[in-house]
């Protein structure tokens, strides 16, 4: 039974085949995944927010986008995956509540995926899959033996990007 | 600067019981609304990191109802009123009118009726809280989503993500005689409100 690694909310996870990696109950967070399909070694970072230089105090990078991101890209370097050809899916950001006067921290769904990408090109990584955005809650794991990226939803059944 | 999560145990002792008696106005109603007996346990006040608060109400991909309440004033902050799916379907009925049971999922009239209970729990709630404090808090027009905890939960962590990595929550839960209800409901203050509403308390 290969074995599942649990990740929470601002944290991350780096691991290699045959472990799965998962985080659980995403609603604006986004579950960012990086995989060298040839070194089967991966990571899954749960992101809350884009931007580290927006907040007022924090000792935790993997909470935001800019930092969180380069912090997996290097530690999935270091387990031995290349960085040239790491790959990056992408989950979540989704706007949970319907408000009509929906202020700016209520469609951070949409920030946090833009931020994400924007991150991760320029760390010169390229995105080959997204589900992002919507009204409902993901719950998202890679498996690092194949580097499926798995979305489970209440409603709305599962799928793998 | 002077961290607002490092509260005195007095001053915890008075969070505790301006929310003990938030939550019994709150039970006050909801057991009028509902017409029967509703129970509440003690408030518990935790000042817990923020990415431990979805364990709070099952681990994050719990399904769950959630009624989402914004709190205006000079303190402003989130309420939420949780439930899990089954209980949500039972007060639907007790609302309508209806055996426990028939509701098997939330049309247009359940939603709104269950928004009204979580309008009325937090209007008396708040009653208190302002009442003690003297300061006005108002809740915003309710919201309702029904989904994974975790997921529900994002949108109130977001606001103290930003400030910091701690929130204090004070939450209640509610229970009906027969079982039919079992709620939990949430009220955490934004980054700067709960230094604001342990000042208007005047407990050092």
């Amino acid at each position: 039974m290969a074995d599942l690694v649990k990740v929470g909310m601002a944290d991350y996870k780096v691991g290699r085949s045959p472990s799965t990696l998962i985080s659980y109950g995403l609603g604006s967070c986004i579950g960012v995944s990086l995989y060298d399909p040839i070194r089967k070694i991966g990571g899954l970072l749960h992101i809350m927010l884009p931007d580290s230089t927006q907040a007022r105090a924090s000792d935790n990078p993997a909470k935001f986008a800019d930092t969180g991101i380069p912090l997996m890209i290097n530690d999935v370097v270091a387990l031995g995956a290349s960085k040239a050809r790491l790959v990056a899916k992408l989950a979540g950001g989704a706007q949970m509540f319907a408000f009509s006067n929906a202020t700016d921290i209520m469609k951070v769904g949409t920030r946090n995926a833009e931020t994400c990408k924007q991150i991760l090109r320029r760390n010169g990584i390229k995105i080959v899959a997204e589900d992002t955005g919507g009204t409902y809650g993901r719950t998202v794991s890679i498996d690092l033996a194949t580097g499926s990226y798995k979305i489970k939803t209440i409603d709305r059944g599962e799928k793998s990007i | 600067m002077i961290d607002e999560f490092d509260l005195t145990p007095a001053q915890l002792d008075a969070m505790r019981e301006i929310g003990n008696v938030g939550a019994g106005n709150s039970a006050t109603a909801l057991s009028q609304i509902v017409n029967k007996k509703i129970d509440m346990n003690v408030p518990k006040v935790s000042i817990i990191p923020i990415e431990d608060v979805p364990d709070l109400v099952g681990g994050p991909d719990t399904l769950i109802v959630a009624v989402f309440l914004r709190v205006y004033g000079k303190a402003p902050g989130s309420i939420l009123f949780l439930m899990p799916k089954e209980n949500a379907f039972f007060l639907a009925d007790d609302l309508m009118g209806r055996p426990h049971g028939t509701t098997q999922e939330l049309d247009e009239m359940s939603i709104s009726a269950i928004k009204e209970v979580g309008n009325i729990l937090s209007g008396s709630y708040l009653g208190a809280f302002s009442h003690f404090t003297n300061i006005s808090m108002l809740p915003s027009i309710p919201s309702l989503a029904m989904d994974m905890a975790g997921a529900i939960l994002n949108i109130v962590l977001l606001q103290l993500g930003q400030m910091g990595d701690r929130a204090m929550v004070i939450e209640t839960k509610f229970l009906a005689e027969d079982d039919s209800i079992n709620g939990h409901f949430f009220l955490v203050p934004d980054p700067g409100s709960l230094g604001t509403i342990v000042k208007a308390v005047g407990v050092e």
